[in-house]
């Protein structure tokens, strides 16, 4: 039985079975902490965010959870499940529904010295906060002379899920990475969801962490250094995920996952391709992608989001700027269509890259120079 | 089963009518002249009713299918003057409980009026001529508080005026006057600690004055030099000041209602003897964020005072184009947060209510609602000009007639606390230090190329370093094209 059927509750209270018909979603969801013989432990992205937030909570007294059925009912997607019941209603807020009003509140309160962890129940409704979150939170540390810092966090999922609809499936990666003031995350791997939660938790500007829905049931290898309750990811610094020699491949969130079997697939025909994991979209780790690309002369950006004004463009730009002299092809760029998100599963599939989409633009960068 | 039971029912209900002869056409009168005896009801209905969780009277209304829509909500054992008087062993007024709580039917279709004509009343302690109400239950004030609190209101007039006067003559580029709203500014502040948190729209500089920002601090920030509170970041009039719990001025509007429930529930989980205030004007009601901020505060219980100045203009927009309810106050009871109507042209009330909303907040932990009624005297900002928009008689009379500074200083020289002589020297001597903070202001040097990096983050991150040493490489090898009055 290949497809998955879950219970879409961050439709706002619409329910669609959904049939995973993605070839990724084969891998079965692992249950939190199994251990194998070999003692490499494996963990779901949504047990790593879990604990993330857990062990924060219990660390630091000002850090609270809030948004809407982030409490009783466990997450809309279980990512706060059994904080309610370690910490009670006053750490765990349930609110009602007003991005704008909750996000308002959380700034408020991180005005004033409190670490909020803002949930969206996905970012598509970050929109309805999203002055807040750039007028209130990103410029006040500048604009008051650095008197009011504003250590907060907004996570949640972003970009598409399955069969959502279109305003359910904008990624948001470029908006909040044009924008001074705000850090971007983008977490792959359980690793990744862990120690860049806690390092956003911990940090003392405002934190934009964008999850992804799909990726919440997948299980990743996690090491005992990864489970230590005082391990954080350094912001601002990408991951080579697979080291190459003859192709970069930036990519980040879902992506990942997907240029990582591209370059199984490239690996075959010859191409050796080299994946980096970003980790943060702001800020940028330019230096990483740069090196990457001086040492393969090629680049192919990947992601979800729209192609016009994206992290892909940012990312050619940056290595034109900085690299020209070492690109022997020009930049592939591989993005969503230009359109809003159709439901209809075949045509949603056509709407988003796809492994086989990635394979065929690594292969046009490695032969177009002849 | 059931189905079948209530149709069968309905026919014996709508017969056992007929044979009382209580059908009319109008379902309205069906309502007013039956007599709900729970013996005029068929067995079986009654069977049938008690059975479930609806009571007699609810069963019998799904029947008829009308809806009644009670003109107040009352407890079972309230009664109303317009409520209809059945005879004494009717049973229809009963009570539902609810999700949300026990609702009283009635059989009146009455909707509450939308309209306007009974007003919230106003409180107010001194009339036009300073002169206290006598049977008024206002706490007594000190002379040493009331000279204060009258100093200011004339220290932020001058320091308005004069500061208009340097943005036209360009030495500023724009400026905002607090005029006709002194009383809210430093009464208020006043009724308050030094400890508890402001968050302000952009009226109320008066505030910080009272707590202690200096003149010669307003005309830095004006004039973004290098000892701007604020490093020079922001437009005149955006002040900031974390030593006097004072947060930065932001431009959006009404943003900063929803923060100070954010931080006031902060102050909550701390367990302060303290809240929070935030201001914000007629226009700024309107908004998203203030429904949202006050619907949170009631249902997160927390101590906040939200003061509203009514000052009757949001730029050129009038009340009547801004909402149609009464005023602001009548909303704090939709959210259900107490409020009250206050005179803000009548400093003693002002600074009463206030200081009473504040002991509220804390001691019950609760929002409170205050709708300051008052008159924005001058224009919107140095950007407007507010006669193209309203007549130069209705700005005149509220400048001459209801000015809050008169009135208050009347009240203290009939106490024998002011005179002329004090009034001119403490003007003149205003009048002084203000054009001379501004002088000093203007010669003061702008702040360093560093703070146009710092602060963007707690860390300046890789590309900000970078940019600024660019930045500071290409002004070295083009000085003449940068000013020379910004420090490297």
């Amino acid at each position: 039985m290949l497809g998955i059927i879950k219970q879409k509750v961050g439709a706002r209270g619409l329910t669609a079975p959904v049939f995973g018909d993605y070839m990724q979603k084969l891998s079965p969801v692992a249950s939190a902490m199994r251990d194998f013989s070999s003692a490499t432990k494996k963990m779901t992205v949504r047990d790593a965010l879990n604990s993330a937030l857990d062990e924060e909570m219990a660390a630091d007294s000002n850090v609270f959870v809030m948004g809407e059925e982030v409490g009783e009912y466990q997450g809309a997607y279980k990512i706060t499940k059994g904080l309610l019941d370690k910490y009670g209603p006053d750490r765990v807020v349930d609110t009602p529904i007003t991005e704008a009003g909750f996000t308002g509140i959380g700034v408020g309160a991180a005005y004033h010295g409190l670490k909020p962890v803002i949930e969206f129940m996905t970012f598509n409704f970050s929109m309805q906060a999203i002055d807040h979150i750039i007028n209130s939170a990103a410029k006040s540390n500048y604009m008051s002379g650095g008197k009011i810092n504003v250590p907060i966090v907004f996570r949640g999922p972003n970009g598409a899920a399955a069969g959502v609809g279109a305003q359910h499936s904008q990624c948001y990666g470029a908006w909040y990475g044009a924008i001074p003031g705000l850090k971007v995350l983008v977490p792959y791997s359980s690793e990744d969801a862990r120690g860049l939660l806690k390092a956003a938790i911990r940090d003392p500007d405002p934190v934009v962490f964008l999850e992804n829905e799909i990726l919440y049931g997948d299980s990743f290898p996690v090491s005992q250094e990864v489970l230590d309750p005082n391990f954080c990811l350094p912001i601002g610094k990408a991951k080579i995920e697979r080291q190459g020699k003859d192709v970069t491949i930036t990519a980040y969130s879902k992506m990942v996952g997907f240029a990582l079997k591209a370059a199984e697939i490239l690996e075959k025909d010859g191409i050796n391709a080299e994946v980096i994991n970003l980790r943060s979209i702001r800020p940028l780790d330019r230096d990483t992608i740069n090196d990457s690309v001086r040492k393969t002369n090629r680049l192919v950006t990947v992601e979800e989001g729209f192609r016009q004004h994206g992290v892909g463009a940012e990312i050619c730009a940056s290595v034109v700027e900085d690299s020209f002299n070492y690109l022997d092809a020009p930049v592939e760029r591989i993005a969503g269509a230009d359109v809003p998100t159709p439901y209809t599963a075949n045509l949603e599939r056509l709407a988003f890259p796809q492994i086989e989409d990635i394979v065929r633009a690594t292969k046009r960068a490695c032969y177009r120079s002849g | 089963m059931a189905s079948s039971c209530l149709t069968k029912s309905k026919t014996l209900i709508i017969n056992n009518l007929k044979s009382n002869k209580l059908l009319t056409n109008h379902t309205s009168s069906i309502a007013h002249n039956v007599p709900l005896t729970s013996s005029s009801l068929p067995s079986s209905v009654r069977k049938f009713a008690s059975s479930s969780r609806i009571t007699p009277s609810v069963f019998f209304n799904r029947c008829f299918n009308s809806v009644y829509v009670g003109r107040r909500l009352h407890s079972a054992t309230s009664v109303s003057n317009d409520a209809v008087q059945f005879p004494a062993e009717a049973s229809f007024s009963q009570v539902l409980d609810y999700p949300g709580g026990k609702v009283t039917f009635t059989p009146k279709l009455t909707f509450t009026s939308g309209s306007t004509d009974e007003r919230i009343p106003c409180y107010r302690l001194l009339n036009d001529n300073g002169q206290q109400v006598i049977d008024s239950d206002s706490i007594k004030i000190r002379k040493e508080l009331a000279v204060k609190m009258y100093s200011d209101m004339v220290t932020l007039q001058v320091m308005d005026t004069i500061f208009y006067e340097a943005q036209r003559q360009g030495r500023i580029s724009f400026y905002a006057t607090t005029t006709g709203e002194e009383a809210i500014n430093i009464a208020s502040a006043a009724a308050l600690n030094n400890n508890d948190f402001v968050f302000p729209q952009y009226r109320e500089p008066g505030v910080l004055l009272w707590r202690g920002f200096t003149l010669q601090d307003f005309a830095n920030q004006c004039f973004g030099n290098k000892y701007d509170n604020g490093k020079g970041r922001q437009m005149p009039i955006h002040y900031g000041s974390k030593k006097h719990n004072y947060f930065t001025i932001a431009s959006t509007v009404a943003t900063q209602i929803p923060h100070a429930v954010g931080a006031a529930y902060s102050l909550k989980m701390e367990n302060q003897d303290s809240c929070v205030i935030t201001y914000f004007g007629d226009g700024g009601s309107s908004t998203g964020d203030f429904h949202a901020a006050l619907n949170f505060a009631a249902v997160m219980e927390v101590p906040v005072i939200f003061f509203c100045r009514n000052n009757g203009w949001a730029i050129s927009t009038p009340i009547n184009d801004q909402f149609r309810s009464d005023g602001i106050v009548v909303k704090g009871k939709a959210y259900g947060v107490p409020s009250i109507r206050v005179d803000g042209n009548d400093a003693l009330a002002v600074y009463s209510a206030v200081h009473q909303a504040r002991k509220m907040a804390i001691q019950e932990q609760t929002p409170v609602l205050i709708e300051a009624m008052t008159y924005r005297t001058g224009h919107h900002s140095t950007s407007d000009d507010s006669t193209k928009y309203r007549s130069i008689d209705e700005i005149e009379w509220w400048r001459d007639d209801q000015n809050p500074v008169k009135r208050f200083r009347k009240f203290i020289e009939n106490k024998g606390w002011w005179s002329d002589e004090t009034e001119s020297e403490h003007r003149s001597n205003i009048r002084k230090q203000v054009s001379q903070a501004i002088q000093v202001a203007e010669r003061i040097e702008k702040p360093p190329i560093a703070d146009m990096f710092s602060d963007v983050y707690d860390v300046p991150p890789k590309n900000l370093v970078e940019q600024e040493a660019f930045v500071r490489k290409i002004i070295k090898k083009h000085a003449n094209d940068y000013p020379s009055d910004v420090p490297m």
